[in-house]
């Protein structure tokens, strides 16, 4: 067996770490698409990938790729809006911290279905465009991470015109900006709330969806992942789709050097600390703003 | 009307049971009274992937002794419940098993942590418990474990194995892999434990946790310190993972040996032909056609095949092989001794070459356990399916 050359084996760990930051970056905007609107966490959002990783493996049985990824996310979305119309809206006047509550039910009740579904066995997935690894650099590169790496900066475009340039999109912003003055210049906010659950659940199923060929999917996977995309979002700054892209980034990046170059047992405590130190340092995390996080509740 | 009707179909039930009680009773009178064996099992819960199978093998097993005429003449009764993989409900049914049943001896439970849970139960109550579970602590230090005997391997049986297997190879240089949890952590140390004993060096020393995504890093750090060879201790998707990231990165050069917990085909299909050429130690109960004919297990280990899939139609495991060797090892004693639980103990230890599923034990008042390395048989990965690896 040929010795790899440290650079190699640097490439190697920076793709590793670039292609769990993404997953763990899509997670971070959806928990922000609802903070944003709602100021409170969806903790189900890991389940949205959990979901989007096992519809995909269903779909992609009978379909197309393009089809089946379509289909999925098309289900999940409608899962999250199911979500908000039975468990959120019928909630009227309930503070942030009961619905907190509520979503962390939902996520026990998501992971329930699919155990009965799926029953507890990982499922495994082919990769979209064939198993042969690229050589780059010494490194040897799964195809399907150009994937991850392309479907989530394609959600990064798609959100920023999204917010940018639509109705819809600069009316969820207002809400973010100020719920009461918003509702008063006429827009529905009980709608925004339930487009920012389609959406986030939507960018959960993608992120699921490209991931499974790497790294398999089973009913409890949702749980971790979530944690690690909160994390993300909170070091990027609650709120910031930016931040929570490169928080997402750093997170993943920091775990896998720290697997490969320190020890692979501390991988885990390496990235809390990270977040620890930031929440110290800058308490609004990395691209937060300051002012913004005085008036927020969380 | 409507009372009159109740109290004649009360009347009518009555009378029935009297007929049935008159009918049974002198022929229970007659018949030797039945010998009770207690059963815990994990039938529910996140282990009933081990109780399932053990519950299934007991039961054909007790049937099928009862058909042959019971236990010298004493019809063999099971008294089974389910700890639904909980500690506490095993605990309440060993109790039970003891002061209500007044069971001789118990088979189970099926995982470790809920043995340790009963451990001291059954020692003080002096009742011999055979569990189904791998830790190695269940039988020692066997001074405190004196009622307490396994059927289970343990993992430096396992790993003993393969650092053998590795050193006919010709390989020395080894780096290893293990699994955040109980199960990676217990594999750890006896990999750790054993290494220097048996001359491997160990040139990495590896973790991750139990649901990561990615275990790329890990092997490229293993990639880089020129070990010959890699073993991968873990259970769940985390061992598919290893074998697919260590094809992606085209390590196929350096062998890879799985622990016992890859047993299962499905680990093969799930890693969709990455797997092939992937080594793991297996116990001859997983692989009942590759027991070579003279082998003593090849008999009881096929005619336990032939009527477990003849009819559950699932192919056999190592824990329904456990199930099959605790229920055997307490009716023999049964057979030979009487339900005197002291004397069924004191059988047990001093049983030499009882031939089961999970190997050929030898028990010892040293060696509550009686397996040995050589009850692991090593096989690779080949067309999909197992081979014995030469």
């Amino acid at each position: 067996m040929e010795k790899l050359s440290l650079g190699g084996q640097l490439v190697q760990y920076l793709f590793t770490g670039v292609t769990v930051g993404s997953v763990y970056g899509m997670v971070a905007l959806g928990f922000n698409i609802i903070y944003n609107v709602t100021e409170m966490i969806n903790f189900a959002q890991g389940e949205f990938v959990m979901l989007g990783g096992l519809m995909m493996v269903v779909c992609a049985k009978f379909l197309p790729l393009p089809m089946a990824f379509v289909l999925t996310v098309a289900i999940v979305t409608a899962v999250g809006v199911l979500m908000e119309r039975f468990t959120i809206n019928p909630l009227k006047n309930a503070s942030v911290l009961t619905l907190i509550i509520v979503t962390i039910a939902v996520s026990i009740l998501l992971k329930g279905i699919a155990m009965f579904i799926w029953g507890k066995d990982p499922y495994v997935m082919q990769p979209f465009s064939g198993t042969k690894p690229i050589h780059l650099f010494g490194a040897a590169v799964q195809t399907q991470i150009l994937w991850v790496l392309g479907i989530s900066a394609v959600v990064v475009v798609l959100l920023t015109l999204f917010f940018r340039k639509t109705r819809y999109g600069k009316a969820m912003l207002a809400c973010a900006d100020n719920l009461e003055a918003a509702r008063l210049v006429g827009i529905k906010v009980k709608f925004m709330v339930l487009l920012s659950f389609a959406l986030s659940a939507a960018i959960g199923a993608a992120a699921g969806a490209v991931i499974t060929p790497i790294s398999l999917m089973e009913y409890d996977r949702g749980a971790l992942l979530g944690l690690k995309g909160f994390g993300a979002a909170v070091l990027g700054g609650l709120g910031s789709f930016y931040g929570a892209v490169a928080a997402g980034l750093i997170l993943g990046i920091v775990e896998s050097l720290c697997a490969g170059l320190i020890s692979s047992g501390y991988k885990d405590a390496v990235g809390l600390l990270v977040l620890l130190l930031v929440l110290f340092v800058r308490p609004s995390g990395l691209f937060g703003s300051v002012e913004a996080s005085k008036i927020k509740k969380f | 009307m409507r009372r009159f009707g109740k109290g004649w179909r009360g009347a009518a039930t009555l009378t029935f049971c009297l007929v049935l009680v008159w009918s049974v009773v002198p022929r229970l009178a007659a018949a030797k009274e039945p010998y009770k064996v207690g059963v815990v099992f994990a039938v529910t819960g996140g282990a009933s992937i081990l109780g399932e199978p053990e519950k299934r093998t007991a039961e054909m097993l007790a049937e099928e002794i009862n058909k042959k005429g019971g236990i010298d003449g004493h019809k063999l009764e099971l008294v089974l419940y389910d700890d639904e993989s909980d500690e506490t409900k095993c605990v309440l049914a060993v109790k039970k098993l003891i002061k209500t049943d007044k069971v001789p001896v118990i088979i189970g439970p099926s995982v470790s942590g809920n043995t340790l849970a009963v451990v001291s139960e059954c020692n003080e109550a002096k009742v011999p418990l055979i569990s189904c579970a791998a830790a190695i602590k269940i039988v020692t230090p066997v001074e405190d474990r004196k009622w307490i005997f396994k059927v289970a391997p343990s993992d430096s049986h396992s790993v003993e194995r393969i650092y053998e297997f590795l050193l006919k190879k010709g390989i020395k240089k080894v780096a290893i892999m293990t699994v955040s949890d109980g199960y990676g952590a217990s594999g750890r140390e006896e990999l750790l434990r054993l290494a220097p004993q048996m001359g491997i060096e160990l040139l990495a020393d590896e973790r991750y946790g139990p649901k990561d995504t990615d275990l790329t890093a890990q092997l490229t750090r293993i990639r880089g310190t020129g070990a010959q060879a890699l073993v991968n201790w873990s259970v769940g998707p985390t061992q598919v993972l290893a074998v697919k990231n260590w094809k992606d990165l085209g390590m196929t050069s350096m062998t890879f040996v799985q622990s016992h917990g890859f047993a299962s085909k499905k680990n093969i299909e799930l890693a969709g032909g990455a797997a092939e050429g992937v080594f793991c130690p297996l116990g001859r109960v997983n692989i009942p056609e590759l027991v070579p004919a003279n082998h003593p297990q090849k008999q009881v280990i096929m005619a336990y095949n032939e009527a477990y899939q003849g009819r559950f139609k699932e192919p056999l495991s190592a824990f329904g092989g456990h199930a099959w060797d605790s229920l055997k090892l307490a009716v023999e004693a049964l057979g030979a001794v009487g339900p005197d639980p002291a004397k069924i103990r004191d059988y047990l230890e001093n049983r030499k070459n009882f031939v089961g599923q999970g190997g050929v034990f030898n028990f010892s008042p040293t060696d509550h356990c009686g397996l040995s390395k050589n009850d692991f048989e090593m096989v690779v990965v080949k067309n999909g399916t197992w081979a014995l690896a030469q």
